[in-house]
């Protein structure tokens, strides 16, 4: 099982992948940059997204809106940023990949002649809406802010969440998108992936055509963060928020992205919580009933990731006893570890996931979306198979082990989030926090 | 050779796309088993399709279709809550189960080799549901908590509202999760008596697509839902959608407070049409210039010209019955009745003096159409389009008809169905925000008071 493709690196230092998939009259366009928040600074925050919001509004040869000419080719189109990388995609006909090839080319290569104050000061505002629709106006939309301020350091640049703060969007400045651009928004610092109904030499003819006279630039500056120390005890905090139940986070380090353990502890993640006979669900929601629901997830990083665990308690019940109950299925897991039952069903769903991913040859997450993941983090846009066979592999003992490693009591940021004047439901000890 | 940026690539050939044949046979007991086949990858998607849903919940008992559902997978056949579950999970299947206003979608993807112990677990979970009281209590409860839940989410308050008043004692008229109170009353009788009546093999589709011949993934369904017979004596489901909607409430403007709201979130509509409409595709297209992409009229003008909103967009909500046309936005507090006046203008000038232009004509019909094969990639896609034909009683060649009927679409005919479909006087607006912030614009837009709406 794997995604054949391949690479080919232009001269000017842009990784080519081509996938060949004939079953739908489509192409994925696909393109990542290798940069995300993680290359903000403190003051600075927020503007890896808010450049992805300009890359949509227009280059020097088509400076009337990046949509439009794609959608009424009948394409679908959207970007994303996280903390590690951007991308930007297009799923288009057959017959409009040049279309597709002209306009990402365009904007890779001259984005800034188009690039206007007015411009600007329009996408800071939709990028402020956004904010305000997606975390301030939202139940337990700031939690998340809270959790990633308080396992890093004030210096780290996982410190803040890709959105940024409202303070720092508000302070940008065009010459910053400029030098932004310059720096990051280079072909030696891209990866283009196209797959679909497409003969691979053709698509790299094209991709030579339309990116080869870009110039390369210079290798971006390597991201210059210490990893973060260790949390020498727990931290607990409280926010209170526009809520009806109270939901407990747990935040833990873990390893990062490709790492020893990641594998195993995402494994962990669908054993704890992943479909109702999963331990916490059962423990907490089907069987005790303190809890609404449960969620765990590994959160997989270039620079490291963490682990955490989301419960809501249900109407009367309080967070501590919902944190008791993890605390006892986590002790218990660490100290039996899984059963063989346990990791085969974990195995059969994530093996079966690997499948699913297969159906798509564009937008986040199809075909093109990992063949430059792999690319990018990896330097192996072949990696899939690798990739299935860290989790093939995963044995129980490694994942009790990895479980006893990295989720530990003493070693864990406990956010209470809380229904406003409603402190004394958060856990003991917990310290309000400011977020906004 | 060097690029030429002085113009846009012209597009190629377009190449031909052969929709997947879907084949269709009947069992004994009228249930439809429909098949297509998708080789790419080896998965098989399921989908069971029972146009039963919300709409068809009795009077004081709305959340009844949806919990009845909820209540499938918590045990059925030989297998309890967990078994089932756990069944699944080795299989690695993913469970899906939808209710909406006209129907109950109930969806499995699983590998190719494991058809048949996933088609196993979902006609056990529609023929033999256990529906025990312990897991009833349970689940109820788990919605009433959901219900609390949604009190804090400014789209779910808005949706809410926006249909209550719209649609008041109309099926449309509450949400598919229903009510506390209501929830509160239910009695497992009553899910156990809804699930005798409308779960019904002669009236359940299911479609079968993916990675195996027509002939497998057929007898892989008769195997399975062979044994599902009539339950004697149960008369039929009267159709819930004989009622007309009701005329638009008195009062248009209606708030939701929400102190300290960062945003306003806003719905304005009116109830529009059925899926059935011969006025389909012009709306589908009069949608697109208006507010259903990226670049139509209502984005470019509340997000890239103003910079009042993350997004806006408008939607015909195609149901068995009349459903609404609706503008969904949320926008900064200062600017709510600005926001207001802006999406009204537009709904006027596209049906006035700012009709649908060729050129955004064209841009509308290019854009469903040219991506119209994206939509059937994935074995899931071409499920559910099938299952489409099936909930809406559509044609056999619908999916060959419709690139062709959209391209026929004239300006004249797209200015005309926002002439009759589209009313500025009978639009509803709902607003959830901040009373304190809005009170003082809210008066320049001269629709009345605001009626405050409660929720609880």
């Amino acid at each position: 099982m794997n995604i054949p493709f391949t690479k080919h690196t232009l001269a000017n230092g842009l990784d080519v992948l081509v996938h060949e998939d004939r079953a739908c009259p489509i192409v994925a366009v696909n393109v990542w940059y290798h940069v995300g928040s993680k290359n903000e600074i403190t003051g600075h925050t927020g503007f890896a997204h808010l450049f992805e919001h300009l890359m949509f509004e227009g280059s020097q040869h088509y400076d009337r809106g990046y949509f439009h000419p794609l959608q009424e080719a009948g394409a679908s189109l959207n970007g994303s940023t996280n903390a590690d990388r951007t991308n930007y995609w297009e799923v288009v006909p057959t017959n409009a990949l040049e279309l597709a090839l002209w306009m990402e080319s365009d904007r890779m290569g001259f984005l800034l002649p188009a690039l206007s104050e007015a411009k600007f000061e329009n996408q800071r505002d939709v990028v402020l809406n956004e904010r305000r629709q997606n975390y301030e106006n939202r139940p337990y939309g700031l939690a998340g802010m809270a959790i990633v301020a308080a396992l890093y350091p004030a210096a780290h640049p996982y410190h803040w969440l890709t959105i940024g703060a409202a303070d720092d969007l508000r302070a940008a400045t065009l010459d910053e998108v400029r030098a932004f651009f310059q720096t990051y928004y280079r072909p030696r610092n891209a990866s283009l992936a196209l797959a679909g109904d497409v003969d691979p030499r053709r698509a790299l003819d094209l991709a030579e055509h339309y990116f080869g006279e870009i110039d390369g630039g210079q290798p971006a500056p390597p991201v210059a963060a210490a990893a973060p120390p260790p949390l020498s005890s727990e931290i607990r905090m409280v926010l209170e928020d526009r809520v009806e139940l109270p939901r407990l986070y747990l935040a833990w380090h873990s390893p990062a992205l490709f790492d020893e353990g990641d594998a195993e502890l995402d494994l962990v993640a669908d054993l704890l919580a992943s479909g109702k006979t999963s331990r916490l669900y059962r423990a907490l929601v089907y069987e005790q009933r303190i809890a609404t629901e449960v969620a765990a997830s590994q959160n997989s990083r270039e620079l490291g990731s963490f682990f955490q665990i989301v419960a809501t308690a249900a109407p009367g019940r309080t967070l501590a006893e919902v944190e008791r109950a993890i605390s006892r299925e986590l002790a218990t897991l660490v100290d039996k570890g899984p059963t063989a039952s346990e990791l085969e069903r974990c195995l059969a769903q994530a093996e079966a996931h690997f499948i699913y991913r297969l159906q798509t040859v564009g937008g986040f997450g199809g075909k093109s979306d990992q063949l430059n993941a792999y690319n990018v983090f990896k330097d192996d846009p072949g990696y899939f198979a690798r990739d299935l066979a860290r989790y093939r592999s995963a044995t129980a003992s490694a994942l009790r082990q990895m479980a006893g490693r990295y989720l530990r009591p003493a070693q864990r940021v406990v956010l209470s989030v809380v229904p406003r004047g409603r402190l004394a439901l958060a856990l003991p000890g917990s310290g309000p926090v400011a977020v906004s | 050779m060097r690029v030429d940026r002085s113009r846009l690539p012209a597009l190629g050939p377009e190449r031909p796309f052969t929709f997947p044949e879907i084949r269709r046979q009947t069992l004994g007991s009228g249930l439809r088993v429909w098949t297509a086949e998708h080789r790419q990858v080896p998965l098989v998607s399921v989908l069971v399709l029972l146009p039963v849903g919300a709409a068809a919940d009795p009077a004081g008992r709305p959340g009844l279709a949806a919990i009845t559902a909820d209540m499938l997978d918590e045990g059925c056949g030989d297998r309890s809550a967990l078994d089932v579950h756990e069944a699944l999970g080795r299989i690695g299947a993913q469970l899906d189960t939808d209710v909406g206003y006209d129907a109950t979608l109930i969806g499995l993807t699983t590998l190719g080799r494991f058809l048949d112990q996933g088609l196993e677990l979902v006609a056990d979970m529609l023929i033999r549901p256990r529906l025990e009281q312990r897991e009833f209590d349970r689940v109820r409860e788990l919605r009433l908590n959901r219900l609390l839940q949604l009190r804090d989410m400014p789209p779910a308050l808005a949706d809410r509202v926006f249909a209550q008043l719209l649609y008041r004692n109309h099926p449309y008229g509450h949400m598919p999760i229903g009510t506390e109170g209501a929830l509160r009353a239910l009695t497992l009788r009553d899910i156990t008596a809804f699930h005798r009546r409308a779960f019904r093999p002669a009236d359940v589709t299911v479609v079968l697509a993916g990675d195996a011949p027509h002939e497998t993934l057929a007898d892989a369904a008769a195997r399975a839902f062979g044994r599902w017979t009539e339950t004697p004596g149960e008369t039929a489901f009267d159709d819930p959608l004989g009622a007309e909607p009701p005329a638009p409430p008195p009062n248009r403007l209606a708030l939701v407070h929400r102190a300290g709201a960062a945003q306003s979130e806003l719905r304005i509509g009116h109830v529009a049409e059925s899926r059935k409409t011969p006025d389909y595709h012009a709306l589908l297209v009069l949608n697109m210039v208006l507010g259903g992409q990226f670049v139509s009229r209502v984005n470019m003008n509340l997000r890239e010209e103003k910079g009042y909103t993350y997004g806006a967009r408008t939607s015909f909500e195609f149901r068995r019955g009349r459903g609404p046309f609706v503008f969904h936005a949320s926008v900064q507090s200062d600017v709510t009745a600005d926001a207001v006046r802006e999406t009204f203008a537009e709904v006027r000038a596209i049906r006035g003096d700012r009709p649908v232009t060729r050129s955004e004509l064209e841009l509308g019909r290019a854009a469903l159409t040219r991506g119209y094969p994206r939509s059937f990639e994935t074995a899931e896609q071409i499920a559910r389009a099938a299952a489409q034909l099936a909930l809406y009683d559509l044609p056999h060649d619908y999916f060959s008809t419709f690139v062709p009927m959209v391209m026929a679409l004239t300006p004249e005919d797209v200015t005309r169905a926002a002439a009759t479909h589209l009313d500025p006087s009978r639009l509803l607006t709902v607003i959830v925000g901040d009373r304190e912030r809005l009170t003082p614009s809210l008066a320049s837009l001269e629709m009345g008071d605001a009626s405050e709406v409660a929720v609880g």
